[in-house]
Order: structure tokens, then sequence, then C-alpha cells
């Protein structure tokens, strides 16, 4: 018996080649070379963080104050940072892609294998690890301070939902230094997939990262329902509601709906790998057909979970930084319901090359330009509220107008490709990788990074530097529009996408286009990066600790910078729309309340952590083939909430006195304070404190 | 023990009913596939019509929704659930079958 | 009894009074969504199964008429449906504050009829293994086994929650969250025996008819 098959019981089929590091030195082409570099800066980058936290000592206050906290702004704060590391991973692979392409004229520096593993991996990274967490994280931080809540309506489960998402960024982190990720593009169809082709690692990675994090968001999204129906500031009716809270409704409605066909394709399809049935395979019986089928059925009202909060949070932004309220608010909020509903009809234009007849691809054809209607009208909406308001032109208004341009020709090719005789023109041509980049960065990106530096004063009591903003705003709107709209192009003269090379001399031109944009999306990730460094140093003259930087509308800005933990030290008296605004109006932007009580608070608790590992540990297992790790975690899991169910749900109190003595500080502080106009909004006199100002026009 | 109350009594009661109703819309279609003599397409349709009419006697004898206005959420709750899967069942079948056709 | 207090266990989503009952609302109305997810992926293993239940699925193994059988259908069926009724006395038990023993009997009884289901259930799956009618046979009996059985881990995972309930009830008393908990498994079971009616209507009735 040889020493790796004596070993077989306890490591699976883990061997050395599993490490990249090895292969590479025993064969150092570049393709090797740039996957062992990439396995070094994820270990480097792990043991480097781990370091720092060691040195500066803050072990325990990361377990007692982080890890283990219910608090939904703490963890909507650690949803956004997940989502901006893995955006780096995902960004950079984005370039080292594009300059494949670039230099892939009869061969490139990549193998083909290497290279599918990177679209595999950023298009999996980009959806699923930076735009997910990246709206879970402002939804979990904005949400309940838009209602007047002071906490989800299931704190713990929440917990355990941002435990699940870092399993799957776990998961796709590791496989980069412990064997290879799928090949199988971010939608992964079998039979390429299948175990028949594929008996690798690579899928079954993509299978249990997927599977668990798209768990994570079906809990999310039934937590954020609840939240939204249960938890409102009394008062406050649903057309009461900022718009950013209408949309995070219906995003976590389709997060309720749209994730199980998601888990089912990922765990029929492990069933397929893992116990031989034959849901997908080509023989006995297998009809790979529903696996695409079911896939689209969670991918396009994806696409929608994605870009709703996107347009809500372009609303409040618009609307904050035209000084005006929204223009249409009820026009938008039936727009968003019928985005929802209709999202789930048109699934089809994913495959309109299946096979099936032409009826049925008319059908969902017809189906998909609709939503072109209400989108138009959300578009329109927002103009409108922009005209002839007092108009500053701050970083996330920056990205609002880039967004607006260029989504509007993303959402025209849109309606192109829902034209199923056009879709078959251009099928898997880059024409729809730069499809749907237009509409995801513009839209989705865009719109994080606008609310990114919109709340960011909120979360941490200070203002992002607003130049380093404006530079990366702009790198990323130019650095866009260079990289993908050559791909249009590219796309029609009949370059299919996911080529790690290619023969025809015509096609190199734009590919060095494309390459000069993704390094303009290259600085304008570095400038972002920088901002926040340069950010933090000068804080001490962005401080805005009264609350309120940018003159807004809803209840998150009635509150000091950054809140207490329980948000609210009264729970206030929501009547209409705008409810902060229109207070401050009244001049009653902060009331002294008559009394203070005692406010209950969930306690920190371990079963988040307890989850991470567990289920980093299973997803390990299952990939591995351990199969005694995969039962023990399963074990410790699942006993982990069995006992803690034993315990009767902890509180802790947090005194009337206490809260009233913060509170009252800081209504002193603002009494004192003397208000900014408009005019100052970004300078150091901006504490927090709005001047009352008309916006011209709109007495 | 201690006697029932009068509003227990009526619960039960309503629980009874609602398990003799439900008894008949198993008892009708195992009945029907069990004896035969009926064409397959009808036996389908009833065996389809039961399940739907019995899916509704648990919703309102067991999970007591009704059309009140206090549960009117519930009901709307459950009627976009059933709507969603409609289409995503509905248009599977329709597409995969489609498909299959034309194989 | 107040109004209200008579719709447990429902979803009751309206405008209530009293923190307790409020509580127990929200969790069950965030059980219920957790519910119509649940009854997405269940509803998705039906078209699959449907679509794949026919010759070409079979790939020239087993079909339905071969493999299933009405009598022990039949009587899955009626444990279920019987131990729906149970858990509904247990409910009005639980509700009219009857004895802590009167409530653990239902409750007891209830868990008796979930194993014998599954016992009768497992019993079936063997005889299909032992035909040589695994998963692994066709693509259809994928399917089947993929829907199936998928139900009956969700009978089982009821059936350790009720055992969990048991103990609770006599370690943590009917406390407000023993009894909340106790409503959301309510659901749970009756929503499980809703499934079964997709099941014995579609799998078993509609294959042998
Ligand atoms: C930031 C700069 C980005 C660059 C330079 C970039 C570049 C690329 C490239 C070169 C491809 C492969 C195209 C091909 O198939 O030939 C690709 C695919 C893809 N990208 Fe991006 N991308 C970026 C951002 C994003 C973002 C923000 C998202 C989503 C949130 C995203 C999602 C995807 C997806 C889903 C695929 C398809 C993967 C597949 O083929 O299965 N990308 N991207
Ligand atoms: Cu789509």
């Amino acid at each position: 018996m040889s020493g790796t098959s004596s070993l077989h019981w306890l490591i699976g089929r883990l061997d050395l080649s599993s490490l990249p590091i090895l292969p590479a030195l025993a064969n150092p082409t570049p393709s090797e070379i740039v996957a062992a570099v990439a396995a070094l800066m994820v270990i480097l980058g792990g043991l480097g963080v781990a370091v720092l936290i060691t040195w500066r000592g803050w072990w325990t206050s990361l377990w007692r104050d982080w890890l283990t906290s219910t608090d939904h702004k703490r963890i909507g704060i650690m949803y956004i940072v997940l989502a901006l590391v893995m955006m780096v991973r995902g960004v950079l692979e984005g370039v080292v892609m594009r300059a494949q392409q670039a230099a892939g004229l009869d061969g490139g520096f990549l193998s083909d294998g290497h290279f599918a593993e990177l679209f595999s991996t950023h298009g999996t990274i980009m959806i699923f690890f930076v735009a997910m967490p990246f709206i879970a994280g402002l939804i979990n931080y904005v949400m309940p301070l838009q209602i007047g809540a002071r906490d989800v309506s299931f704190p713990m489960l929440n917990q355990v939902s941002l435990a699940l998402t870092a399993i799957g960024a776990a998961l796709v982190m590791i496989s980069l230094v412990l064997g290879k990720f799928s090949t199988g593009g971010w939608p992964a169809y079998p039979p390429y997939t299948g175990i028949a082709f594929n008996p690798g690692e690579g899928p079954d990675y993509w299978i249990w990262s997927v599977a668990i994090a798209g768990l994570g968001s079906t809990l999310s999204g039934l937590n954020f329902v609840v939240t939204i129906f249960k938890e409102r500031a009394p008062g406050m009716k649903l057309f009461d509601m900022p718009l950013f809270t209408w949309t995070v409704l219906c995003t976590a409605i389709i997060m309720v709906f749209a994730m199980p066909p998601l888990t089912v394709a990922t765990l029929t399809l492990a069933l397929d790998r893992y116990l031989d049935f034959h849901f997908y395979t080509n023989d006995l019986g297998g009809n790979m057909m529903n696996y695409v089928n079911l896939f689209w059925l969670f991918g396009h009202p994806e696409v929608y979970l994605l870009i709703l909060p996107a347009f809500g949070i372009f609303s409040e932004v618009i609307s904050t930084f035209s000084g005006k309220c929204l223009y249409g608010y009820k026009s938008l909020v039936y727009a968003t319901m019928v985005i929802s509903v209709l999202s789930f009809t048109v699934w089809l234009h994913h495959f309109f090359t299946m096979g099936q007849s032409a009826h049925v691809n008319a059908a969902f054809g017809v189906a998909s330009m609709f939503i072109a209607v209400p989108t138009g009208v959300k578009v329109y909406d927002w103009m409108a509220t922009m005209f002839r308001g007092r108009i500053r032109l701050t970083v996330p208004m920056i990205y609002a107008t880039g967004f607006l341009t260029l989504f509007v020709i993303g959402g025209l090719t849109g309606v192109m490709l829902a034209n199923p005789t056009i879709s078959y023109q251009v099928h898997n041509t880059l024409f729809l990788v730069a499809h749907f980049h237009n509409v995801i960065i513009p839209g989705v990106l865009f719109g994080l990074l606008a609310g990114y530096h919109y709340w960011f004063p909120k979360a941490f009591g200070f203002r992002l530097n607003e130049r380093w903003g404006a530079i990366s705003a702009l790198f990323w709107i130019t650095g866009f529009a260079f990289t993908f709209f050559p791909l249009y192009v590219l796309g029609l003269m009949g370059m299919p996408r996911r080529s790690a090379s290619y023969v025809d001399p015509s096609f190199e031109p734009l590919t060095w286009v494309a390459m000069f944009g993704a390094a303009l999306i290259f600085c304008a990730l570095a400038t972002l990066l920088i901002q926040l460094r340069v950010s933090i140093r000068d804080r001490a003259q962005t401080q805005v600790p009264l609350g309120d930087p940018w003159d807004g509308r809803t209840l998150e800005w009635s509150i000091p910078s950054p809140p207490p933990e329980y948000n609210f030290a009264i729970v206030p008296r929501v009547v209409g729309r705008d409810a902060f605004a229109e207070a401050k109006e009244r001049g009653q932007g902060y009331p002294k309340p008559a009394g203070y009580e005692d406010i209950e608070m969930p306690r920190n608790t371990m079963l988040g952590m307890v989850v991470l590992i567990g289920g980093t540990a299973l997803g390990l297992a299952l990939v591995w083939y351990i199969w005694w790790l995969a039962v023990l975690s399963l074990v410790v899991m699942i006993g982990a909430f069995i006992a803690k169910s034993f315990v009767p749900e902890p509180h802790r109190i947090i005194p009337a006195t206490e809260v009233a003595a913060a509170h009252e500080a800081w209504l002193a502080a603002i009494a004192k304070a003397s208000p900014v106009t408009r005019a100052q909004e970004t300078s150091a006199e901006n504490r927090g404190l709005a001047a009352l100002e008309m916006p011209e026009g709109a007495a | 023990m201690t006697p029932y109350s009068s509003d227990h009594r009526a619960e039960v009661r309503h629980y009874l009913v609602g398990f003799a109703l439900a008894l008949t819309l198993t008892a009708l279609p195992f009945g029907l596939v069990a004896w035969g003599g009926v064409a397959r397409i009808w036996v389908l349709a009833i065996v389809a019509g039961c399940a739907i009419i019995q899916t509704v006697v648990h919703l309102r004898y067991f999970l007591h929704l009704d059309l009140s206005r206090q549960k009117r959420e519930d009901v709307l709750l459950i009627l976009f659930s059933t709507l969603i899967l409609s289409i995503m069942a509905g248009g599977t079948i329709w597409i995969v079958f489609n498909l299959a056709g034309r194989m | 009894m107040s109004k209200h207090d008579t719709i447990h266990p429902g979803l009751n989503l309206g405008e209530h009074h009293g923190a307790a009952h409020d509580k127990a609302e929200i969790g069950a109305f965030g059980f219920w969504i957790f519910l119509m997810s649940d009854l997405i992926i269940f509803g998705l293993m039906f078209a699959l199964y449907v679509t794949m239940q026919n010759p070409m699925g079979q790939a020239g193994g087993p079909g339905p008429k071969e493999l299933f059988d009405l009598t022990s259908a039949l009587i899955q069926t009626m444990l279920l449906l019987v131990s729906s009724l149970s858990f509904g006395l247990a409910s009005l038990a639980l509700r009219h504050h009857r004895s802590r023993a009167e409530l653990t009997f239902w409750l007891a009884l209830t868990l008796l009829l979930g194993l014998a289901f599954l016992s009768f259930e497992a019993r079936d799956f063997a005889a299909m293994f032992a035909a040589d009618a695994g998963p692994s046979r066709s693509g259809f009996l994928s399917a089947f086994f993929g829907l199936v059985p998928l139900h009956g881990l969700h009978v089982a995972s009821g059936c350790l929650w009720l055992l969990i309930m048991l103990i609770q009830i006599r370690t943590l008393g009917l406390s407000d969250l023993v009894k909340s908990r106790l409503l959301k498994l309510g659901l749970f079971w009756h929503f499980l025996d809703i499934v079964w009616i997709g099941i014995f209507s579609i799998v078993y009735l509609g294959g042998l008819a």
C-alpha cells in the first residue's frame, strides 16, 4: 500500500499535488507561475492579517465586538469588508483575463484550463461574493435605521447568514491554495461539470461554495422581509417607507423565492456527482436541459435582486443631493413591484438557443422586453427629481450621473438581446459579456459604491475624501467605457466569449483597447483603496458626530454618527414620507424626549462562529471526500443549534440613565453647534448639522 | 380529568370536520385508481381535483386560514407563493416538454 | 379566549397586541416565509419529476407500474393524516391550558405516527433498492429519489424536533418560548402533510393510474 492510499481515510483525495506551488516549481510555465503567485498572495495575505491583529492586540476586541456580535450595523460592516476583499480578487482576475486576450492572438500566456478557471472564479466571486454581500451589508446597515428599528427581527439568524456567506467565500479562496476551482463558468452547466467529464474537485468547490452561500441569502431575505413588515416605527405606513427600503423589500422577496431554484440546481448536481444519480447525465435518462432551466430560474431574478437595491440607493442619493423629495415616489414603488414580479417570467432569454420552438421563445422574448417599461419610468423619475433641484456634485452624485447615462445604454442592448432572432446571432459572443457588464457595473457596482460613500459617514462618524473619491469615480466610468464598449464590437464581429485565444488578427486591436480600459479600472480600484487610507488619516477634519452631513431626508440621519448600538434612544413616531426632512423644516428635527426607558438588546453569541468553522470544514470535507470530517462537522453544527435551543434567549438591558446621558449629551452638542449650508457641505465646518435652506425653485 | 370547555369542544369538532373531509378526498382518488373502470384521463383529472380541494381543506381546517379581513395578508402571501410556483413549475414543464417534442 | 387567540397555528400577519404575542407572531411569520421558500424547492422537485417520468427518463428501466405499491402509499397517507389530526389536538390542548400530560400524549402520538410513516417509507425504498431500482438506475428514479426522500427527510427532522420539544416541555416548562416553538412545529407538520398530498397524487396515483 502506498503512503497516500493508507492515509485515504484521513485526508480523502488530498495529496501533495493539490498544492499549486509545487507544480509551479516543477514546471514553471507562465500559467503555473500566475497560479502560484495567487496562492502565495492568499497565504501571505492571511498570515499578514493574523500577524497584524496579534501585533496590535486586537483579537479580543475582534471577537467580542465583531465576530460574536448580533448588532445589524456591525454585521453589515463585516459583509462589506468581505465584499471589498473579494472585489480586489475579482477585479484583478478581470484584468488578467483582459491581458490574456490582448496577448491572445495565437496563444497568450495562460493555459486554456487556467483561463477557464479564471472566468469561472471571477464570475462566481463577482456575483456571489462581491455584489451579494455588498448588498446584504448595505441593507443590514441602513434598512433598520430607515424604518426606525432597533435591530432586524432575528439578530442571531442574521449572524448565521453572514457566516454562511463567508463560508462560500472562504471555500473559493481556499481553492487557490488547495486544488483547483471549477472551469465550468459561473453557471456550471453539466455535462461539463458532470462527474464523467470532470471528476476533479473543481466543480465540487463551486457547488458547495454557492449552495452554502445561497442558503445564507435565503435566510437573509427572510429576515429582511419580516423586519420590514414587523419592525417599522409606529406610524410608518408601507407607503411612507423610504424608497431604498421599498427596493429592499422587493429584493428580499426575490431572495426568498429565487434562491430555492439555485439550491435545487446545485444539490441535484451534487447528487449526480456524489451518489451516482442521473438528473443531468448524458446516459440513463438524464436531461441536462433541466439544469439550464433551473439555473436561470434563479439566475434571472438574481440580476434584479442585485439591481433593485442599487435603484433604491440612487433614489436616495439623487433626492438628497438635489435637495428635493423624490419625483413620482409612487410610480417608483409600483415600477419596483412590477419589475420584481416580471423578473420571474423571463428566465428563458438566457437560453433562447436551446432548441425549444419559436412560440416559447417569442413568449419569453416579449415578456423580457416589457421589463424595459417600468425601468424607463424610473429613469425619468430620477431625471425629474434632479430638475431644478439644488444639485451638489458629490462623489455619490458622480456615480449617479455615470449610472444614468451608461445604464441606459446597457438597458438598450438588453432589449436587443430580448429579441430571440438577435440573440441567436450574438449568443455566446462578447456582445453578451459587454451587455451584462454594462448593466452590472454602472448599475449595481456604481450603486453600491455610491451607497458606500453616502452612508460611510453615518457608520464611522467621518466623511470620505472627496478628491480621491471623485478621481476613483471618474476612473471607474472611463475605465468601464474603454473596457466594455469595444466588446460590443468584438461580439458583433463574432468573437466568442470565454476564449483564451483566437486566430483572427482583426480582433486584436480592440482587445488592446479593452486592455487599456482594464488598466483604468485597476487604477479605479487602487484609488478607491487610497481614498480609504487617506480618509482615515485625515479623519480629524471630516468629523460629523452630529449625524446629518448631507441634509438627509430619512430617519437614519436623525441620529448620531456612528449611531449607538440601540440606534434610537427613543423610537420615533413617524408621520408621512421623508419624515426627518419634514421635521427639520418644521424646526423639530431634534425633539427633546419626555422620558427614557430601559432598552433590551440581544446578547453576543458564538453560534455564527461555530457555523463558520463547522461549515468551512464541512465544505472542504465534501470537496476532498474526507467523510469522517463531514459527519463530524455536521453533527457539531446541529448539536450546537440544539444545545442553544435549551438556553432561553439571553438579553441584556441597557439602563435608561445610560441612554439618557448619551442622548442628552448629543442634543447638547447639537444645540451648541452652528448649522452649515450646502455650500459648505464638503468643508471641515460640516460637523453633521444642516442649516435650513429652501432649494431654489422648489417653493 | 377536567371537562372540556365549550370553546374547546367546538374547535375539536372543527378539526374533525376537516379530518373527515380530508379522508373522503383521499379515499375517492385512491379508490378510483385501485378499482379502475374510468378512463385514465378522467382518473387523472379527478386525482388532481381532489388534491387541490384537499389542500384547501388543510389550509382551512388545520392551518385556520379563511377569507376574513384579519387573515387577508396571510392568504395573500400564500397566493403570491402559489403564483410564483406555478410560473416556475408550469414554465419548466412547458419548456422541457416542448423541447422533448422536438427531439 | 379572545378572538385572535383562536387562530393559531396560522399565519396571522394582522395587527395584534401584547408583547409576548407579538414576538410569537413575528416568529411564526418568519417561519411561514421559510415554508414558502421550501415550497418552491418541493415544487421544483415535482416539476423535475414530471419532466422525467416518461420512457426517455426511464431509460429502459422499471417505471411506476412496476415499482409502486398502492396499499403502502395509502397506509403512509393515512399515518400522516392522522398525525395531522393528533397535532391539531395537541395545539388545542396547549391553547386551552389543558394538563401537561394531555399535551404530551398528543405530541407523543404524533411522533409515533411520524416514525411509523418513516418506517413504511423506508421499507418501500429498501424493496426498490433490492429490485435494482435505486437512483442510479435511471433519470426517472433519480427524480423519484430526489423528491420522495426529501419529504421523508423533512418528516425525520420534524420527528427530531418533536422529540426535542417533548424534552423541553419538561425542562423549560410551558414558557412563551416553548409555546411559540410548538406553534412553528405545528405549521411545519401540517405543511408536510400538504406536500404529501402532492406526492401521493402526482407520484403514486398519477403513476399507477
Ligand atoms: C471590474 C472590472 C471587471 C472586469 C475587467 C471584468 C472582466 C471580465 C472578463 C474579461 C470576463 C470574461 C469574458 C469572457 O468570457 O471572455 C468576465 C466575465 C464575467 N464577469 Fe466580469 N469583469 C469586471 C467586473 C465584473 C463585475 C462587477 C461582475 C458582477 C458583479 C462581473 C461578472 C462577470 C460574470 C458573471 C462573468 C461571466 C463568467 C462566465 O463566463 O461564466 N464582472 N469579466
Ligand atoms: Cu435575464
